[in-house]
């Protein structure tokens, strides 16, 4: 069970009051018409999928139901930080130097 | 290699089981081959097996970054079928499910092929709908798929609860006879015994650092733990690990990797006749030949490398067991493990060229990939061998994700993956 903390409510909480949703700061595209093929397979479907400090969202929907983001070490499950919603990519470099 | 027969048996059986032959050799790599293939699993090794006895092309080696067969091919829950959706995949797995048919004496190896049937149970009117259509379309590719009312779904399989009073009752099901289970390390080991045979080398615990490009931008081989390798034609066949394999050689890959889990209980007397599985109240169940109750379901939610998955998932599969099997629930469960599948956009396989000269990749099999073994193992050998695909995987490029015509088996299924 992977525990999370919620940035909003402050809290460390179980896995089953969160859902997962997927890799954070993909922006959408700001020219949608603009983009050529390549460039729409990158934004819908081309993640980073990386072994290792993974960006990505999470939802606390049984608690607040606000979106954050997340720094999540997917080789080990661990949780390294987590930040609200449109803040920018952590620097992880810390994090890094104390594991 | 020692050809398996009762006469061998009944030979080293009087010599006390001390003279069997070592079934492959540990082989070191060589500085070249024609063909490398980064996964030791049965897809690699199947590959191997069918470039070497289809297309004379004996100069392999499949490395393995762990022992062979040690990933999602000795992790899952050895379930076969084709009673897919769409054209495409109904023709790649039903290719599939005719070389199993013939497996265990083409490679002299008992793969232990299994026909019980896969029986898929209908909860709702979604679910009834949405299974006749699976039925009718899969009529028309010629695979075998038929509908049971409750009471024939009883008949095949006992334990079942069709009670009117379940939370989920059973509003029928559909049944694929011909499909079933086997037994999946026998398939790895066959596979490798067989390709070894023919002059494979097996190259195990030598984890692919990166593939190598030349200055022409085709492939050059593979930097390994032991070394570089020369290769002009080098396969991906490495499952959740295949988007780091093919990102060192400069492609990204339309996948990620999530955790899917599996449990067995205790062994039982056998009480469970087919393959059951239920996407609404979302687990499959099946009994292996040692007795004990197989169990899985999706899954689980977040993306991850450490082929271990949580157990709030757990927890949910055998809650879904319980209700559709209630004499299960005082059964005890004895292990559970996970794999790292690689799941594309659309839920099918990538099985082709990838838009670099001489690099090949079958991935993206998500939580279904053992039963394709032998069908993905033989189009990605015909397409290394040609270096053009085969028409049963012609469909399943890369390129799909960018011209937009996906085989959107997710949408095809009732349940999310």
């Amino acid at each position: 069970m992977l525990l999370i903390h919620c940035p909003y409510c402050e809290e460390t909480l179980p896995e089953a009051e969160f859902a997962y949703a997927g890799e954070a700061h993909i922006d959408r595209p700001a020219d949608p018409s603009a983009l050529s093929d390549e460039e729409w397979r990158d934004y819908l479907f081309i993640r980073s999928n990386v072994k290792g400090p993974h960006f990505e969202r999470w939802r606390h929907v049984h608690g607040c139901a606000r979106f954050f983001n997340a720094v999540r070490d997917t080789v080990s499950d661990k949780f390294m930080t987590t930040y609200k919603a449109g803040d920018p990519r952590p620097d992880l470099t810390a994090e890094e130097a104390a594991q | 290699m020692t050809h398996f027969s009762a006469l061998s048996l009944l030979r080293n059986a009087l010599t006390g089981h001390k003279n069997w032959a070592e079934q492959w050799p540990d082989a070191q790599p060589k500085s070249e081959y024609d063909v490398v293939i980064v996964g030791a699993g049965g897809h690699g090794l199947g590959a191997a097996y069918y470039l070497a006895k289809e297309h004379g092309i004996t100069n392999v080696a499949v490395i393995d970054k762990g022992w062979l067969g040690g990933g999602n091919t000795g992790r899952n829950t050895t379930i076969i079928r084709s009673n897919y959706l769409y054209d495409e995949s109904a023709r790649l797995y039903d290719h599939a499910l005719d070389l199993w048919d013939g497996l265990s004496q083409e490679l002299n190896y008992n793969v232990m092929y299994s026909k019980r049937g896969v029986m898929m149970l209908a909860h709702n009117v979604h679910d009834v709908q949405s299974f006749q259509r699976h039925i009718h379309s899969n009529r028309l590719n010629s695979v075998d798929n038929q509908w049971l009312t409750p009471g024939q779904a009883k008949e095949l399989c006992p334990p079942l609860n069709i009670s009117s009073t379940a939370r989920y009752p059973v509003m029928g099901a559909a049944l694929q006879k011909r499909a079933g289970t086997a037994r999946h390390d026998a398939v790895a080991w066959g596979y490798a015994r067989a390709a070894a045979a023919r002059g494979v080398d097996i190259i195990q615990n030598c984890p692919v650092i990166a593939i190598r490009r030349g200055a022409d931008g085709a492939v050059a081989g593979v930097d390994t733990a032991k070394g570089f390798i020369k290769a002009k034609k080098v396969a991906v066949s490495a499952a959740g690990h295949t988007s780091v394999v093919m990102e060192s050689a400069g492609v990204r890959m339309p996948l990620e990797s999530y955790p899917l889990q599996a449990l067995v209980s205790e062994p039982v007397k056998p009480v469970f006749p087919c393959v059951v599985m239920s996407n609404t109240v979302h687990a499959y169940i099946s009994q292996s030949d040692k007795g004990e109750l197989v169990i899985g379901s999706g899954t689980d939610q977040y993306t991850s490398y450490s082929q271990r998955g949580g157990l709030p998932l757990i927890e949910h599969t055998v809650a879904a067991i319980c209700e559709v099997f209630p004499i299960f629930n005082r059964m005890r469960m004895l292990r559970k493990w996970g794999g790292i599948v690689d799941v594309t956009p659309d839920r099918s396989a990538i099985l082709g060229k990838a838009p670099v000269e001489g690099l090949y990749v079958n991935c993206g099999w998500g939580t279904g990939g053992f039963k394709a073994t032998p069908g993905a193992a033989h189009t990605l050998a015909w397409t290394v061998a040609k270096d053009e695909p085969h028409p049963i995987n012609a469909p399943f490029t890369l390129e799909r994700f960018t011209t937009g015509r996906l085989i959107d088996e997710a949408a095809a299924a009732a349940v999310a993956h």
